[in-house]
């Protein structure tokens, strides 16, 4: 076995390194993004951290990434790059409307940027608020 | 207003998409109040370490140095419909808060601006910062009304406040949930007209 094989074999994959990121790995990752498991029945593996295993079960529903990181007590900085990394990996997935009404998982990607509500989703928002009253 | 009991955590397998507002001011202006009078959950706070340029007499000798310090963070979430969750981020806004924003603003509708008017002077950062911001972030004003104080007319608060002419302007009683909706909905109004370009 030469030394590239043992790297593939290597049970520790990429994306379970967080250690020293600042950074998410996506730029359109916020804290009101609304998290959800992509595929219930597809279990992390054995060396994902306790930080991955926590937010993958804490995300068995929909909540938003700022929620889920109060709820575990971790810094909303964190939970931006294992939600990150989960995502990429097609554990997590990110929701947010397309047209389609599809979400977004790995391999997707939304507009990054300093990206505006559009004036549909304005009104749509302004028409929830009016309705509060 | 909506009060979730504590099972409900969760939003609704039915909500596509989330929107975000700041509710922005100095400390003791009333954010976290109306965040509260509005939110369907208790409101929440998320305690985040960054690095602030340190202030004082180092400034005057030119010697910045950075320190990290933790800020915390107030929201709460509204429910709007079937599909959309609103978000609100209380943030303070003090000029060495400033770099909190830029995470923040990004793909936010706008920012709401809580005035005290016994401290008008604890808002002009703030009100600084927003109409500097390169993005234009839409932001309103709304005044938060404290018992036994005297009341100013908008016109006057806009002439103290130095506010452009087209800058929402509200009173608002913070622990009012439809006066705090009103002013929520002043922003968003502002927000949908000072958008153009999509359709």
């Amino acid at each position: 076995m030469n030394e590239y094989d043992s790297y593939h074999d290597r049970p520790v994959r990429p994306y379970v390194v967080t250690g020293g990121r600042a950074r998410p790995s996506r730029n359109t990752i916020r804290p009101e993004t609304l998290l959800v498991v992509a595929d219930a029945e597809r279990p992390l593996p054995v060396s994902a951290s306790s930080e991955e295993r926590a937010l993958l079960r804490m995300c068995h529903r929909l909540l938003s990434l700022v929620e889920a990181a109060v709820h575990l007590g971790l810094p909303v900085s964190v939970v931006s790059v294992v939600a990150s990394d989960l995502i990429d990996s097609g554990f997590l997935a990110a929701r947010r409307m397309n047209v389609e009404g599809s979400q977004f998982g790995a391999g997707q990607e939304e507009t990054p940027g300093r990206a505006r509500p559009d004036r549909k989703f304005l009104q749509e928002v302004l028409d929830g608020l009016r309705k509060l009253r | 207003m909506v009060s979730a009991s504590s099972g409900d955590r969760y939003l609704a397998g039915t909500v596509r998409r989330s929107a975000k507002i700041l509710v922005v001011g100095p400390f003791g202006v009333g954010k976290t109040t109306l965040i509260g009078s509005v939110s369907e959950i208790s409101p929440l706070q998320t305690e985040e370490t960054m690095t602030v340029a340190s202030m004082g007499i180092d400034d005057l000798a030119g010697l910045e140095e950075k320190s990290t310090t933790t800020v915390a963070m107030d929201f709460g979430r509204i429910t709007l419909n079937q599909q959309v969750v609103l978000y609100l981020f209380g943030t303070p806004g003090q000029r060495r808060f400033w770099d909190l924003w830029e995470g923040l603003a990004d793909g936010a509708i706008g920012a709401l601006v809580i005035v005290d008017t016994r401290r008008l002077e604890g808002s002009f950062e703030v009100l600084d910062q927003l109409e500097l911001r390169k993005d234009g972030l839409p932001f309103a004003v709304a005044v938060n009304v404290f018992p036994q104080e005297r009341s100013y007319s908008t016109a006057e608060l806009r002439e103290a406040l130095d506010l452009l002419p087209e800058t929402p302007i509200v009173h608002c009683d913070a622990r009012d949930p439809k006066s705090s909706v009103d002013a929520l909905i002043a922003l968003t109004s502002y927000a949908l007209a000072t958008e153009k370009g999509f359709a």
